[in-house]
């Protein structure tokens, strides 16, 4: 039974990964006009964040924010006004690290504010400081299939509630030592305006099927060096098509034994 | 909503293991609560501690994901016979057609603190026993499920705090209705650790006594642990009696503060309101309000302040963590199956430990169980961050 298609509308891309500090340098490497850098990731404090909360931001928070309004500038959307669902498959290592090493110390008497950044949902709470969004907020994890779960949820949004809705998958590195155990690389994310209804601004329509194809890869070693070890950039191979104009199917990484199968057609 | 079977659920607490321990505690009005003395813990507070949870072992296959809270899952999901449901299920489904989505707060950190205690003196490395995606990670506790069960469809763990094992029968509804899946395993684990007691401790916010949720005199809450389970199916036509639905869900953020509710409970009535449209219910259809009542002067205040000015005095309401404890990211599930019970039991269940209603917050406050029928039934569950999530559940007649 597939009672409602999983499809939606793309209306906007927000982007940040190592060497490609915003959506529209990400869309000229994927379409072959440009080279990739190889600079490490660059952040900026969001300046919509009120002070006391920009002074707190970290990498993680500072990176979701950076691509969820990239997406939402480049829709024209209101961002007070959008359900959102993030997805990330850790929290803030740096936070987390801190914490673990004054826990293992004869010091306990953590800080408050490393104590509510620790939590999963940290980068979504500044997210709604920031945007006074009071508009559903879902906040997920599926390890290395965290962009596929994201993407399932947001549309279970789309389709079925009826509400343009701001995915923003993203993930940070760890420090030493978890960063051995975890071997993330760097902060990246990839932000999708996901809307049920075309719009002047739509970019392309998606439908998404669960099946056991074949992921996607890129044939730049470099990007696919991006997808296969940042799970937040496992989306790539959409954002190939998308860059491209070109209408296709791609299977994105999920969850074995399933995969993501998405049929896109450009606007 | 498209209201949604509950075809089976269980709940294991400080309260005991299974749904018999839980209702027979609720009925009495006992606390679960007692002074703590867990693991290396040096703080004047009670908690909620489930027993016998570091003697449950997990099948030999899945020995990577060992941790408190794999544990604490695989002695809940084998209570009420509730694993069996699950096997029937997947039977009668396919294995690919039934989804996992389980709320958790902090997973097995647990282990990656007591792994900081073995780095090594040298490089500071981390032990080699130390499997970060099977215990720390977020996405163990419905992997080890999804894994527990055999099962091969879509799975995500949600972790908004406090709120996630609430929001997961929400996002398990959208896609029970989309058809993308047949049934799912929705619920959440939360299993004690040094972060969130420290934590609570250092923000303040953990009382010297066992919680008072919504006392004139509380002072803070009392952290538990805990887990829930319930596998949700689509409702037949005509639900046989005595069913339990979830019947309807609210989201919405506070976009206020990250560890402070709004002052006025803004986003905690937009969820009630929004849970309310969802059902296709009027305020008047509810009969009984499971609370979020975490005993924090801030909480009780700005939740009540919203179930007041939406409610009116009338809806009887409790909170029961003076019973349970605040199980954290297991408490939306926990609380969802003590709604199942009040609905199933003609049961409102009181609150052990409050003793003088805050006459600051005009509401019917339950202070003692007692019996009485109840149709709907509407819980809270609100986290850091400002994440709010109510739902309705219902029973069939």
């Amino acid at each position: 039974m597939n009672a409602m298609p999983l499809s939606a509308w793309i209306d906007g891309v927000g982007f940040l990964a190592p060497g490609l500090p915003d959506w529209p340098s990400a869309r000229a490497v994927l379409r072959g006009e440009q080279a990739i850098g190889t600079a490490p990731s660059v952040l900026q404090a969001p300046t919509i964040l009120p002070p006391a909360e920009r002074r707190r931001a970290s990498r993680v928070i500072k990176l979701a924010l950076t691509i969820g309004l990239e997406a939402a500038a480049h829709a024209a959307a209101d961002v007070a006004t959008l359900a959102t669902v993030f997805a990330a498959s850790g929290a803030d290592g740096h936070n987390c690290h801190a914490l673990c090493e004054q826990l293992a110390s004869d010091d306990r008497q953590i800080s408050p504010t490393r104590f509510h950044n620790s939590v999963h949902n940290a980068a979504a709470g500044y997210w709604g400081i920031a945007t006074q969004s009071r508009a559903p907020c879902q906040v997920l994890c599926a390890y290395d299939a965290s962009f596929g779960a994201g993407l399932l949820d947001a549309l279970g949004q789309v389709v079925v509630d009826r509400q343009p809705t701001l995915l923003i998958a993203y993930d940070s590195e760890y420090p030493e030592p978890l960063h051995s155990k975890r071997p993330l690389p760097d902060v990246a994310g990839i932000a999708l305006l996901l809307t049920p209804e075309r719009s002047a601004r739509s970019l392309a329509h998606i439908t998404i099927h669960l099946d056991e194809s074949a992921p996607a890869t890129l044939a730049d070693p470099v990007l696919e060096t991006l997808r296969a070890t940042i799970p937040a950039l496992r989306g790539l191979p959409l954002l190939d098509l998308l860059a491209r104009g070109e209408s296709g199917c791609v299977s994105l990484d999920y969850l074995p034994p399933l995969q993501l199968k998405v049929d896109l057609q450009a606007c | 909503m498209t209201p949604q079977l509950l075809s089976a659920y269980t709940a294991t607490t400080c309260l005991g293991h299974g749904l018999e321990a839980m209702l027979a505690a609720l009925r009495a009005g006992r606390s679960g609560l007692r002074p703590c003395a867990f693991e290396t813990v040096r703080l004047d507070t009670w908690i909620g501690e489930v027993a016998a949870v570091d003697a449950q072992k997990l099948p030999k296959t899945l020995a990577a994901y060992d941790c408190r809270n794999n544990r604490l899952a695989a002695l809940a999901l084998e209570a009420d016979g509730f694993g069996e449901r699950v096997r029937a299920a997947a039977a009668r489904y396919g294995k690919r057609r039934i989804g996992v989505f389980l709320g958790t707060s902090t997973a097995g950190i647990l282990q990656t603190e007591l792994a900081y205690r073995r780095r090594d003196p040298a490089s500071g490395a981390l032990p080699d026993d130390f499997n970060y995606r099977t215990t720390h990670n977020a996405f163990s506790l419905a992997e080890f499920t999804r894994a527990y069960f055999a099962l091969e469809g879509p799975a995500f763990s949600v972790s908004t705090a406090c709120s996630s094992s609430a929001k997961v029968f929400a996002a398990a509804a959208r896609l029970l209705a989309c058809g993308v899946i047949d049934a799912a395993v929705v619920g959440g684990v939360d299993s004690l650790c040094l972060t969130t007691l420290y934590g609570f401790a250092s923000l303040e916010l953990t009382s010297s006594r066992p919680c008072r949720p919504y006392d004139a005199t509380r002072d803070g809450i009392s952290v538990a642990e805990g887990a829930a389970f319930a596998l949700l199916e689509r409702a037949p036509a005509r639900a046989p009696a005595g069913a339990v639905l979830l019947l309807g869900s609210g989201e919405s953020s506070d976009a206020y503060h990250m560890s402070a509710p709004h002052p006025e409970g803004l986003g905690a009535r937009l969820a009630m309101e929004s849970a309310l449209r969802s059902a296709g219910l009027a305020t008047a259809d509810i009969d009984y309000i499971n609370l979020h009542g975490t005993a924090t002067p801030a909480n009780d205040t700005a939740e009540g302040k919203a179930v007041a000015a939406l409610f009116g005095s009338r809806v009887a309401c409790s909170s029961t963590k003076g019973a349970t404890g605040h199980t954290l990211g297991a408490a939306g599930a926990v609380e969802a199956v003590i709604c199942a019970l009040a609905l199933t039991h003609d049961l409102l269940p009181g609150s052990p430990g409050t003793a003088t209603p805050d006459p600051a917050l005009p509401l019917a406050y339950l202070l003692h169980s007692r019996d009485g029928h109840i149709r709907r039934a509407l819980s809270n569950s609100f986290g850091f961050g400002g994440s709010n999530c109510s739902l309705i559940l219902g029973v069939a007649t």
